[in-house]
């Protein structure tokens, strides 16, 4: 499975992005997407999610169009973006159970109960997410990822109000998702430290460019 | 397919379940609009009958405008209607039943209390039949094309306002043979039927069109 793009170039308003960007991504890459604030990170990624157009270029995947493929593109999609996509009315599990029965396939309440208990909302996972802190709102979302079958995620900012002891947990996460012989493309400040697998760099801004990879 | 179906429907029905307040509102707007006419117009029994179909229906309509900015603002707000866009399902499916929820949680209930109506504007009890009947008909028109307009104008600053602008105009023909049909049904020798199959045909055609125009106008208003 690859992820290839092809001289992509992003218009919001009438302020160009970037352009003519080319990159590729096999299985068991990670991609950290770099940049300044505003240099375009987060359209990237949803331009790759299908959910901007893009002015010109194409997104393949395994060699075919995303548009073309639809919903089997989104098939092997995760999204995780700036908001949580969870309802403050419900509670944890009722969140993740619609979550992961919109995605397509049902892991049942145990496998649910412990995704949450790993992620560390043992003791919460029946309270609406209202009560919970911003942490605990983003480990609901997060939780989603240890129950996933999708291969390619793409998370944007992931680790924004995580803890220490959760940051690493995730890092965790997606490193062993990377190795299992996944994709990954994150936007972050934080370094992920992956044992194996191998991690490209991608700069967006004025320096754009795949950096060397690491 | 339809497992998307029923996650999207179960899934609003629980949250309107765990704010009730919303599904009152649009009730109790509905109930104080119609209890409030006899006290501006007085209480003449014969005035009050003549004009009871319109100002159920005019209601009805207000009602149903009432809650249908909060459609898809609340998804779109908390990032879930994004997440929707993303899952392998027709979007139009999970559209349709969200409208199916709107519609059960706003337009099921007005036509429930519509006796109550009756009652109250001294209707005879054949004409509540039919008030009742084509409440059942026109609310889900009435929905669907709200919710074409939710979509519309959603993200929008002063959306609210537009929507009303948007679909009130587009709900009088809901309006006009609603109305008509009550009022033909205490005159005289007058048939329904007519004013019953162009209240179906309008239901039919939102059936098959709204779904799919409102999920058009979401990928438009994410973009």
């Amino acid at each position: 499975m690859t992820l290839q793009v092809n001289n992509l170039q992003c218009i919001r308003g009438d302020r160009e992005l970037f352009s003519g960007l080319s990159f590729a991504l096999q299985q068991k890459q990670l991609l950290m997407l770099e940049g300044a604030n505003g240099s375009g990170k987060t359209t990237l990624l949803r331009t790759l999610c299908g959910l901007y157009l893009q002015e010109q270029g194409d997104i393949l995947w395994d060699g075919v169009s995303i548009r073309k493929l639809d919903d089997q593109y989104r098939q092997e999609l995760l999204y995780l973006g700036h908001y949580n996509a969870i309802k403050m009315d419900l509670t944890a599990l009722e969140n993740l159970r619609i979550n992961t029965l919109l995605g397509g396939y049902n892991p049942g309440d145990n496998a649910l109960m412990q995704a949450l208990d790993a992620i560390g909302l043992f003791g919460f996972e029946d309270y609406p997410t209202r009560q919970l802190s911003q942490g605990q709102k983003r480990r609901v979302a997060l939780a989603r990822l240890l129950v996933s079958k999708q291969k390619l995620w793409i998370l944007d900012e992931p680790f924004v109000a995580l803890d220490v002891a959760a940051v690493e947990l995730l890092q965790n996460i997606i490193a062993a998702h990377v190795d299992a012989g996944g994709m990954a493309i994150l936007t972050t400040h934080q370094e992920v430290p992956l044992t194996t697998g191998a991690v490209k760099r991608l700069r967006l801004g004025e320096k754009q460019g795949v950096l060397a990879d690491a | 397919m339809l497992s998307a179906f029923w996650i999207v429907l179960k899934r609003d029905l629980l949250l309107a379940l765990r704010r009730r307040n919303e599904v009152f509102t649009v009730l109790f707007f509905f109930i104080v609009v119609i209890s409030l006419f006899p006290l501006g117009v007085g209480v003449e029994e014969k005035i009050l009958t003549k004009i009871a179909p319109g100002i159920v229906w005019i209601a009805a309509l207000l009602a149903s405008t009432l809650a249908l900015d909060r459609l898809f603002s609340s998804d779109f707000e908390d990032g879930t209607l994004e997440q929707l866009l993303l899952t392998p399902h027709s979007l139009s499916v999970m559209v349709f039943a969200k409208i199916v929820a709107h519609w059960l949680l706003t337009g099921l209930p007005l036509v429930l209390i519509a006796p109550l109506v009756g009652l109250l504007y001294q209707i005879p009890v054949d004409s509540i039949a039919v008030m009742m009947l084509v409440l059942l008909l026109g609310t889900p028109v009435l929905s669907m094309i709200g919710a074409i307009g939710a979509a519309l104008t959603l993200g929008l600053r002063g959306g609210g306002v537009l929507l009303s602008f948007l679909v009130l105009p587009l709900y009088i023909p809901v309006l006009v043979y609603g109305a008509g049909a009550i009022s033909a049904s205490m005159a005289q020798g007058v048939s329904i039927q007519p004013y019953l199959l162009l209240l179906s045909a309008f239901m039919i055609l939102s059936l098959i069109f709204a779904p799919w125009a409102t999920a058009a106008a979401l990928k438009i208003s994410i973009e």
